[in-house]
């Protein structure tokens, strides 16, 4: 069941080329050197129509400026991104308005991203009046929108100081699918809720994608919930792209020793967890100067000598792509 | 070895009846009724329940910080250390916030300031309660941030909250709440936006300060992590508490039809996109709450009792205590 194919691999959505984002940095405070936060230091990758990427890696590997690269929000280093065969590097403004209807984000802090003084029903037409979009009635549209998140319908007179975080990312949600894009990405977009939403929010997630042939890049900390969501995951670290492949082989068969040791920590309610992650602990490595030679090597229980003179390239192995000297 | 079994004798907080209610322009709501709990001291409890049933708000009142207007503490005790915290006056409830009681919030944007390095909010926050140097306040500051894992601390104290990663701004709360020992640590959702790397090192953190007999409130839904942390759980559902028990209870034999539910959406490992089970049914809004259990709705057990009137606890046996009707009708 799992493993039919329910995304169309000839259309490619999204394509992304050697992906640089990388942040000025002051080191202390009177130096004047100039460094540079390498938050996306070279990532490809390709998003089919119909599919969900998962995104995961450690805290501070660079998932969310990724997002927002590809949204535009952040200057491109260097590097190319497409969405449907078209160049977003050098899109004038009115290209990116309109492709901005078709790309939609749902962040990580629900709180910031919702302005504090609209109610809930201009939060979620927003787009839709803008985009000029809405046929019958304004609160029609907005109760639709907000019971298809799980709210009930009263809620759309209320303002988002009233809700909880999770009532709040829902509402988040109801903004993002509002003008039905064909792309979205959740970053962490289900981490705030409980498990019983969480996994309705998903499940709509899913019915959504399934109804009107939606991509998802699918960022989140959590393996357990990405790999009921993805088609495909991508394991990130340090800015750079370790491992990539079927959900299934990711989850069942990691290569990567990062992989391995990361599916190894997943907590599970009614088990101790045998602490493999100990090996991997370690400091966590600086994004400014990023180790020499594989960026995991300080860490990895199976480093050998080359692994600390040569950055091992993303290998095709098999089905997958593992950035590793050992295969 | 007397003294630390008199120790855990007494809860360091105990909390009585407490119900916590707001007020908007639609009318008058009750966001948490009749909540009892104890932590003893040393002692991890989980908060775990459904989002919006009141699990921040709880945790805001027990230092009074729920913002009033709209909400409003309509009755209940929290007893701190021996002290009642609901009749204290302001100034002895500040001392004990951020020193004795401390807090991590669930979003950490709304609790830094985004005008501020946060190498100066750190600072502030050491010299507020403890007499040292800035200078002394700063490496301190800067031990922390390295102790919650993030990297290039030296430098990181220089960033502006806009700058560090979404799991970063949550270890920084983390490093403000813990640095200055608190007794009692009050997290809601502390790691939601934690890798399990990062996780691990934050739990490590704790443990090593539960030694020192420091308490946890942890208010998450990630399940997995309530088991590793709690020896405890409490669960909510729509303004009330409606099971409490030790970890291997609420694990291994919940007794609530909401718990089971909750149980069973936990996300495992899998082979790829697939629906998960979640409980059918959407949480009733807390305006229309129904008379009777409020569970009663979405219960796939709901019998005409649940309907009219309130389930109590009822003891399971052990320190398990559920408030479902089902385990009245088993005692008779
Ligand atoms: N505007 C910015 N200016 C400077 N540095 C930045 C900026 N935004 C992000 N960074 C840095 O880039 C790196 C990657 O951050 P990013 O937010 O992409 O991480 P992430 O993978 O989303 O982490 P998390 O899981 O914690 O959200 C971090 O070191 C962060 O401090
Ligand atoms: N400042 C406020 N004004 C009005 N209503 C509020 C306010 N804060 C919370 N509420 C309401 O009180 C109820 C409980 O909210 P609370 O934040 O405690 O939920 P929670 O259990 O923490 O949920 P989550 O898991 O989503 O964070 C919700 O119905 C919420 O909408
Ligand atoms: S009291 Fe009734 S409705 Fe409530 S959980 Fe128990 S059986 Fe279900
Ligand atoms: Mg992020
Ligand atoms: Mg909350």
């Amino acid at each position: 069941m799992n493993l039919d194919k329910k995304y169309d691999e000839s259309q490619s959505l999204l394509s992304v080329n050697d992906l640089k984002t990388w942040f000025p940095v002051k080191r202390g405070f009177f130096s004047r050197q100039q460094d540079y936060i390498r938050a996306v230091d070279g990532v490809s990758l390709e998003l089919f129509s119909g599919e969900t990427l998962g995104l995961v890696g450690e805290s501070g590997c660079g998932k969310t400026t990724l997002g927002r690269t590809l949204l535009g929000l952040e200057p491109v280093t260097s590097g190319e991104i497409y969405f449907k065969n078209f160049l977003l590097n050098h899109a004038g403004r009115k290209q990116m308005n309109r492709l901005r209807q078709e790309m939609q984000v749902i962040f990580q802090d629900p709180l910031s991203s919702l302005n504090p003084r609209m109610s809930v029903m201009d939060i979620v037409t927003e787009g839709l009046v803008q985009f000029k979009r809405i046929e019958g009635s304004k609160e029609d549209h907005a109760r639709r929108l907000i019971k298809e998140v799980g709210l009930s319908g009263d809620a759309i007179y209320r303002y988002p100081h009233e809700f909880s975080g999770g009532q709040r990312q829902r509402i988040n949600i109801a903004r993002a699918i509002s003008l039905r894009p064909e792309f979205i990405i959740c970053d962490e977009a289900v981490s705030a809720l409980d498990v019983s939403i969480q996994a309705q929010v998903i499940n709509l997630l899913i019915s959504l994608q399934e109804q009107h042939q939606l991509s998802y890049l699918f960022i989140s900390h959590d393996l357990s919930v990405v790999s009921n969501i993805a088609d495909r995951v991508a394991v990130m670290y340090l800015g750079q792209i370790f491992e990539k492949g079927k959900t299934a082989d990711i989850i069942h068969a990691p290569l990567h020793p990062y992989t391995r040791a990361l599916i190894a920590a997943v907590p599970v309610p009614g088990k101790e967890r045998q602490d493999k992650f100990a090996e991997v602990k370690g400091e966590a490595p600086s994004t400014a100067t990023p180790p020499v030679g594989c960026r995991f090597h300080p860490r990895c229980p199976e480093a050998m000598p080359v692994c600390r003179e040569t950055p091992p390239p993303l290998r095709r192995f098999e089905d997958r792509e593992v950035r590793c000297h050992l295969y | 070895m007397t003294i630390d079994q008199n120790i855990h004798r007494q809860p360091l907080l105990s909390v009585k009846n407490l119900s916590v209610t707001f007020t908007i322009d639609d009318g008058r709501f009750t966001a948490a009724e009749d909540i009892c709990m104890d932590i003893g001291r040393g002692e991890s409890v989980g908060l775990v329940g459904e989002s919006g049933c009141g699990k921040s708000v709880t945790a805001l009142s027990l230092t009074r910080l729920v913002p009033s207007p709209p909400g409003s503490i309509e009755s209940g005790s929290v007893v701190f250390d021996g002290s009642e915290i609901m009749t204290m006056d302001t100034a002895e409830l500040r001392k004990i916030r951020g020193n004795a009681i401390s807090m991590i919030f669930q979003e950490p944007l709304s609790a830094l300031s985004p005008l501020h390095r946060i190498g100066r909010q750190l600072v502030e926050a050491v010299l507020l309660h403890r007499q040292i140097s800035k200078k002394k306040a700063w490496r301190f500051a800067e031990q922390w941030l390295k102790k919650v894992g993030i990297p290039d601390a030296e430098e990181r104290m220089y960033s502006y909250p806009y700058q560090l990663s979404g799991g970063m701004q949550q270890r920084v709360m983390i490093a403000m709440a813990l640095m200055l020992e608190p007794a009692l640590i009050i997290a809601d959702e502390p790691t939601t936006a934690l890798d399990v790397t990062t996780q691990a090192q934050i739990f490590e953190l704790l443990q090593r300060m539960k030694k020192n007999f420091t308490s946890l409130l942890l208010i998450t839904h990630d399940m997995g992590v309530i088991w590793e942390t709690c020896e405890r759980v409490i669960v909510m559902y729509a303004s009330r508490i409606v099971e409490t028990g030790s970890r291997e209870e609420i694990f291994e034999h919940p007794a609530h039809p909401y718990t089971i539910g909750l149980l069973e959406a936990i996300p495992r490992l899998s082979k790829g996109r697939q629906r998960l089970k979640d409980i059918p049914g959407q949480v009733p809004s807390p305006f229309n709450y129904p008379p009777g259990c409020h569970f009663q709705e979405r219960c796939p057990y709901a019998f005409d009792r649940c309907r009219r009137e309130a389930p109590p606890l009822y003891d399971c046996g052990g320190g398990q205590k559920a408030a479902c009707f089902l385990l009245d009708k088993a005692k008779q």
